[in-house]
């Protein structure tokens, strides 16, 4: 099989030039050592990648031989598949919504649990819980029934004379409870944002008190410059996570992503046509302009980072 | 943590308490909202089926055990051990995995100099961002041709070849951070690397190895995505899967057996938290990890 065959360049297997007798010791158990990450490197990420872009350009069912088919997986995705379209949509609008938002929260939420204050631990801790809790398909189950009609949501909307009923149910409102979900998982980026600020020199401030600035500038031209390498690192965490999300929309859509395509994420209508439809050569294609996506994006955070990211001791 | 700086005008002091009470306020506050879904959740697991949209309020208004009884009855056919087994032996599997090979890989990595290993080292990096569906398929297509499908190697057999780089990185920098002087000494005393390894590296490493083994138990055990791909037999479902059966079935009667059985499954996370919050926090404060 193609995956095998892929593998096998090694770096084991470059001939060693002779250095002395220790150093070659040491590399020897260095190997020893790296010898089960070697492996799964090379049969479970490099051959992988390597077969997944080979398929990308096959027709490929699982049970017969992988078929060529050229660019047609890639010509069909981008001209023809509706679903693909309103997948990559879907995402794309999920990713833009819910990282920013969930970002703001966690940095707001951040500033204001940055105070010596008594039990500021306990309050750290169970603002965090959501992120431990919100991956699971029990919270997802929970959202299902909090936002469908008559659900939390509904009557307490109701009750101050809004009537949207069953958001789940509803194409223009279903995607925005899984951003809900996302944004209510704000613990993990607050606590990074909270040792962030715990980061920043007292002396700092102080300066800024003597120069006679005031909470607002203060917060502009001491935290936020302080704060950018944070935010950066979670701004890069996030998205190539919100890229990824599944369970939520897989949950709270029954594996369909509806009402009308409104909740399918890009990873379950990949699922979808991989694994329900076993059309594997299309879910590899989707799955590599998903790598490029997220490199892509990367690389400009990455890019613009120069611009906005402060670190400390760059300048005065 | 609450002493108050000396050299405060008496104005402040006044003021302070008042400003304080209005702090704790608001935290609690916003800590209501966050809080209530899964406050919710527990209370509505014992909430007769009648109520469970009728009622938004966290109490019952006439509680009762009977959703936990159905659940102790089994779901689709199955006992709720079979799931909460298969869940363990996954995490567990999981768990152990990721704490023998990472840290293996993190030692060679951080103090063992070797031909490629700034290549190797930025690959690793990398694959930290990798997402996971560029090596799905084909994955899924050598664990079905080995017929290892409907089994729990694919999901446990990676993290033996150390595949959650992430924990990788994590130790790279915990065994950065001890001092060579300990090598360094062993090296003296006539250790190799193998016992460098065990017996000074690995009892230093002890924080980074408990902070691997709690995220990847929470992790692995509120997966959904692989152990959907992985397992299609009922006999083989963990909880997620089986709690899945559940989204099928759109009858209201079904709600109450659901939420307890989302209460069970969500048992070890809590008792993890209550047991290891500052650790929780802690290891995403230091290295970022992911909740």
């Amino acid at each position: 099989m193609s995956t095998q065959t892929v593998a096998q360049p090694s770096v084991e297997s470059r001939s060693p030039a002779p250095p002395a007798p220790k150093s070659r010791r040491t590399e020897r158990s260095a190997y020893l050592f790296l010898a089960p990450w070697l492996v799964g490197a090379l049969v479970l990420t490099i051959g992988p990648m390597l077969a997944s872009l080979f398929l990308s350009f096959t027709d490929y069912d699982l049970f017969t031989s992988p078929h060529w088919v050229g660019l047609a997986n890639y010509r069909q995705m981008f001209t023809a598949d509706q679903s693909f379209r309103s997948s990559a949509a879907v995402t794309g609008k999920f990713v833009l919504l819910s990282v920013p938002l969930k970002l703001a929260l966690a940095l707001a939420v951040a500033l204001l649990l940055n105070r010596p204050r008594r039990g500021q631990g306990i309050y750290r801790s169970l603002f965090y819980a959501p992120s431990l809790l919100g991956a699971s398909v029990a919270v997802a189950l929970v959202w299902r029934v909090l936002f469908s009609d008559k659900g939390t949501v509904d009557r307490l909307l109701s009750a101050v004379g809004i009537h949207t009923g069953g958001w789940i149910s509803n194409p223009d409102y279903a995607l925005l409870t899984l951003v809900a979900l996302a944004v209510w998982q704000f613990g993990a980026p607050m606590v990074i944002f909270l040792a962030g600020l715990k980061q920043i020199p007292r002396d700092l401030y102080d300066a800024a008190a003597v120069d006679g600035a005031g909470r607002i500038r203060t917060f502009w031209s001491v935290t936020v410059p302080m704060l950018t390498p944070v935010l950066f690192f979670n701004l890069v965490l996030e998205s190539i996570h919100a890229f990824q999300s599944f369970t939520s929309a897989f949950i709270v859509s029954g594996g369909r992503g509806g009402p009308s395509d409104s909740t399918l994420f890009y990873t379950l209508y990949l699922y979808q046509r991989g694994f329900a439809d076993f059309r594997m050569g299309y879910a590899a294609a989707m799955a590599w302009v998903l790598l490029v996506v997220i490199a892509v994006l990367t690389a400009l955070i990455f890019r613009s980072s120069r611009s906005w990211v402060h670190y400390a001791g760059d300048d005065q | 943590m609450t002493a108050v700086p000396v050299g405060e005008s008496t104005v402040a002091k006044i003021r302070r308490p008042a400003s304080r009470v209005l702090w704790h306020l608001m935290v609690v506050l916003i800590l209501i909202v966050l809080l209530y879904p899964v406050v919710w959740l527990v209370g509505t697991s014992f909430k007769p089926a009648e109520e469970v949209l009728t009622n938004i309020g966290v109490l019952p208004t006439h509680p009762t055990g009977a959703n936990y009884g159905s659940v102790l009855q089994g779901v689709a056919g199955y006992s709720l051990w079979t799931y909460v087994g298969n869940s363990l032996i996954v995490s567990v599997g999981a768990v152990l995995g990721n704490i023998l090979t990472c840290s293996l890989a993190a030692y060679a990595f951080a103090r063992l100099r070797f031909r490629g290993r700034s290549v190797l080292f930025g690959f690793m990096i990398a694959t930290i961002m990798l997402p996971l569906h560029v090596v799905l398929i084909p994955q899924y297509i050598i664990f079905q041709k080995l017929g290892l499908v409907n089994t729990f190697l694919p999901i446990i057999l990676p993290k033996f070849l150390a595949t959650d780089a992430f924990f990788v990185f994590l130790m790279v920098q915990f065994i950065r951070g001890l001092p060579r002087e300990l090598d360094e000494a062993a090296t003296i005393d006539g250790c190799g690397p193998v016992r460098i390894f065990r017996y000074v590296v690995m009892p230093l490493l002890r924080p980074a190895l408990i902070t691997t083994a709690i995220f990847t138990f929470i992790w692995t055990w509120n997966d959904f995505f692989t152990q959907l791909i992985y397992l299609n037999d009922p006999s083989k479902y963990t909880l997620p899967l089986a709690l899945r059966i559940f989204v099928d079935q759109t009858s209201q009667s079904a709600f109450g057996p659901m939420f307890a059985m989302s209460v069970l499954s969500l048992v070890p996370i809590g008792v993890f938290f209550l047991a290891f919050q500052r650790y929780l926090v802690e290891g995403v404060a230091t290295s970022g990890l992911k909740g």
